[in-house]
């Protein structure tokens, strides 16, 4: 949408849906995937090379069809999270980083302690940080206030497909934030992705809902929609809800009366 | 012959610079998106042909990968 700008960092975002480049049946896939989407902004992992087998990268396929964010997952301390986010630098030339610190493997929750100090250490090395974090408007206050470029509250666990466990939080995030919010985490569908964007978030993150899905091309379609159709119905203004039916129709000149 | 590890592992090779320790691992050192670390601290690509290596030094060599 042309006449709705959409700013992160002073840089003007095409698209309102990021998607992730892993877990697809195979890489064509993944690239027909991400045209589908019609998404700008692209995660991607940093990894130690296999020293066996190393031969070309991802990024060489990805080429100039979109801007990537490298991100820091899997890290559980800010120490890790920082170097890794170092190296992406150094290897993409993106001073760009999602930020992800996790404190438990089984939930893939952050931990918030070491994810604002992270967030703070890169923000002063010149970062532009988006950090994946818990649905909690003070956590998302205090990303913002060490400088993060946006924030990324979870709507539920990472690759769950539950959708947005907690939409009042997220509706509540959207209202107080300084800063842009792009829903990260959680997403099954292209209507949680659309409930996203009503609720008031900037932005959408999916990557296994479209990865896994039966038909990722088609999903990616889906959820290029979904992102789209929220956006256009946030901007429109939804109607409250009510308790009583509020009849449409005109009730003057009813018939037999 | 130093001693040192490569992403994790124990290694023993023969090399005195980043950029020889590439070679000796097989790797093009010109090959894009490679960034290196060592001992937590990234090595700028254009500085691999002189930065030594050290006996215990802890080498990070890393490239990017699909992500969510």
């Amino acid at each position: 949408m042309s006449n709705d700008p959409f700013v992160i960092a002073g840089t003007a975002l095409k698209s309102r849906l990021f998607i992730g480049t892993a877990g697809y049946p195979n890489q064509q896939v993944m690239l027909d995937s991400l045209e589908a989407s019609g998404a700008e902004l692209v995660t991607m992992s940093i990894r130690r090379i296999s020293l066996d087998t190393y031969s070309g990268s991802l990024v060489d396929l990805l080429g100039d069809r979109c801007r990537l964010l490298p991100n820091t997952s899997g890290c559980v301390t800010a120490r890790d999270a920082i170097l890794t986010a170092e190296l992406a630098r150094e290897s993409l030339a993106t001073d760009w980083v999602k930020l992800e610190l996790i404190g438990d493997r089984e939930t893939l929750y952050p931990d918030v302690e070491q994810l604002v100090h992270a967030a703070d250490e890169l923000v002063r090395k010149g970062f532009v940080v988006l950090p994946y974090c818990n649905d909690d408007p003070v956590t998302c206050q205090k990303l913002a206030d060490v400088g993060c470029a946006a924030v990324m509250p979870l709507g539920s666990l990472i690759g769950s497909g539950r959708g947005i466990a907690n939409p009042a939080a997220i509706e509540l995030i959207c209202t107080r934030s300084s800063v842009p919010v792009v829903l990260d985490a959680g997403i099954g569908t292209a209507s949680d992705a659309a409930l996203a964007m009503e609720l008031g978030c900037d932005a959408v993150l999916v990557n296994t809902a479209i990865s896994k899905a039966h038909d990722p091309i088609a999903m990616a379609a889906a959820m290029k929609a979904g992102v789209e159709a929220g956006r256009l119905a946030r901007l429109a203004g939804r109607i409250p809800k009510r308790t009583m039916a509020e009849p449409s129709s005109p009730q003057l000149g009813l018939v037999g009366t | 012959m130093i001693r040192l590890k490569i992403n994790g592992v124990d290694e023993e090779i023969t090399a005195t610079t980043i950029a020889q320790l590439l070679a000796a691992r097989g790797i093009d050192p010109g090959a894009r998106f490679l960034a290196v670390a060592v001992n937590g601290e990234v090595v700028r690509r254009a500085t691999w042909d002189e930065t030594a290596i050290n006996a215990g030094d802890a080498v990070e060599i890393v490239r990017p990968l699909q992500g969510g």
